[in-house]
């Protein structure tokens, strides 16, 4: 298997705050890959700056060897076309019915009239498990978990080669977090996706992950085979794994 | 003494931060005219902007025109009569409302209700990561969201400000005729007289720029807004306060350049 996605000394400071320092990763076709690591210690920056939503200050980051780091314009959305993305918060559009929201990416957010566009979005609907009386509402009327799937939905419906899933089951029940775990192994298999999870849930990484990556003060500290992640005989992957307050990581606790 | 230049020292820092937003807000302009100009186009997303900045403003400026029109009116007659010009009444009015009233009232009513919903709306998109969802789905935000609301408020000032200059002569004409003792048909020939070709083009171009203006102000501060609901609520309070200084000092630029010769 050869390496879709490789991130070689990424960097990003936000003024004088170093978030990324110079990651390093590499991302297997086909592989499903989970970056653990704390609140607050870049996840979802290093997943924008692949998206291009936020420009690295420094580093290289290449898709099947073609590097994305300075593109811009009509080579970017190209590039971007690759990528499909699942957001922490959902991020529907709350302006549109969750149909629009589906297809949103195959027409580039035209309205364009006609059965078969909609009954795409109903047919995407149903591969997330939603019934099609859904397509109709707007993301208001849904609940957190309803909205999970119509984000997860909206993400694959394009047919992404490449996707990225930003802590997807944070703020769901057990149950329904267990569902949406399910549904992303699923997807992501059916399509022959490669993906790129991050998460601070253990039972979401142990479920989705075949890799794990732990990225800590802006640097991936281990990666490794998911079977490994409890012999890791790393620190810092014990201590998040097992959560406890003691150890090499250190919370800043101010009042 | 050193007291005393306290206000200097703030009123410096503020001319300095001012200039500092000029040059964003240009940047930001002709970001977004370079990204208009080059399809995909969003017709309906116009149309939909048309509406909702046209058709639902047409209440507040027609109220705001009507009752300054009857105001100015009855005060010009006041003071003219203090020198026997008390005639001049459906004159004043008319070059007043076109030339300056209309346009800057019209500016400002609209900047309040629509610079802060865009402002809002945006900042919100980008507070949700909806901005950063739209690119990722193969839609350029400046294009669906930005470039609609600045070509359809650019297009609907001047509508909108053609009406308060009608509706604002007619609040004149109502006073005048009711409570000032003009005749009605010998006002409104009055009114047709003194008015020239340039006083309705200068305020329809002071409309067209007034909009640009208001959709400006509003889009670069909600695309710009940071740090969650505060910043929602930052984005849309400095939105309406560059949008009101800003058509402010262009309505004295306008005027001094068009009728200072
Ligand atoms: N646009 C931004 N401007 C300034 N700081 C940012 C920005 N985005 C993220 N940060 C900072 O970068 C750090 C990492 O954020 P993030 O990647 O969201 O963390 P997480 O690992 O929880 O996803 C945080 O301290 C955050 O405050
Ligand atoms: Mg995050």
């Amino acid at each position: 298997m050869s390496a879709a996605l490789v991130l070689s000394g990424v960097a990003k400071a936000f003024g004088s705050k170093r978030v990324l320092d110079g990651v390093n990763l590499e991302v297997a076709r086909g592989e499903s890959l989970v970056i653990i690591g704390g609140s607050g210690t870049g996840k979802s920056v290093l997943l924008k700056c692949i998206l291009g939503l936020i420009r690295a200050d420094a580093g290289s980051i290449r898709l099947d060897g073609q590097e994305l780091v300075g593109l811009s314009g009509r080579a970017l959305d190209e590039a971007r076309s690759h990528f499909g993305m699942l957001f922490q918060g959902g991020a529907l559009f709350d302006s549109l019915p969750v149909w629009r929201n589906v297809t949103f990416a195959l027409t580039s957010g035209k309205a364009v009239r006609g059965r078969e566009l909609r009954d795409l979005a109903i047919a995407t609907l149903a591969r997330v498990g939603l019934p099609a009386d859904v397509a109709d509402l707007r993301p208001s009327e849904l609940s957190g978990g309803m909205q999970k799937r119509v984000a997860l939905a909206r993400a694959i419906a394009a047919e992404p080669d490449i996707i990225f899933f930003d802590e997807p089951t944070t703020g769901l029940d057990p149950i329904m977090a267990d569902v949406i775990n399910d549904l992303i192994r699923a997807q992501v298999k059916a399509m022959g996706a490669t993906a790129v999870t991050i998460t601070h849930d253990m039972a979401s990484a142990r479920k989705i992950a075949d890799r794990v990556a732990m990225l800590h003060g802006g640097n991936i500290v281990w990666q490794g085979p998911v079977s490994a992640l409890d012999a890791s005989g790393n620190a810092y992957v014990d201590q998040f794994v097992h959560g406890r307050a003691e150890g090499p990581i250190q919370m800043v606790v101010r009042n | 003494m050193t007291k005393l230049l306290l206000p200097l020292i703030a009123l410096g820092a503020f001319a300095l931060r001012a200039f500092g937003v000029i040059g964003q807000l240009a940047i930001f302009a002709g970001t977004a005219l370079g990204r208009a100009v080059r399809p995909p186009w969003y017709p309906a997303r116009l149309g939909e902007q048309m509406a909702l900045i046209g058709w639902f403003s047409l209440p507040v400026v027609g109220l705001t025109a009507l009752f300054t029109g009857a105001a100015l009116a009855q005060q010009i007659y006041v003071g003219g009569s203090r020198f026997n010009a008390s005639s001049t009444v459906p004159a004043v009015t008319v070059i007043a409302i076109v030339r300056e009233l209309g346009p800057v009232l019209a500016g400002l009513m609209v900047a309040g209700r629509v610079s802060s919903a865009m402002a809002a709306e945006l900042a919100t998109m980008r507070v949700t990561e909806q901005l950063d969802a739209m690119v990722t789905l193969r839609t350029d935000p400046w294009r669906y969201l930005i470039a609609p609301r600045m070509l359809a408020s650019t297009l609907m000032l001047p509508l909108l400000v053609l009406v308060a200059n009608i509706i604002g002569v007619m609040g004149g004409y109502l006073i005048a005729t009711t409570r000032l003792g003009f005749n009605g048909a010998g006002y409104l020939e009055t009114t047709r007289r003194f008015l020239e070709t340039d006083d309705v083009v200068s305020s329809l171009v002071k409309a067209a720029v007034f909009g640009f203006i208001i959709a400006l102000a509003g889009c670069f501060h909600g695309y710009h807004s940071s740090g969650g609901a505060a910043g929602v609520g930052r984005a849309t309070t400095h939105a309406v306060v560059t949008a009101f200084i800003l058509i402010l000092l262009t309505n004295l630029v306008i005027t001094v350049l068009v009728f200072g010769a």
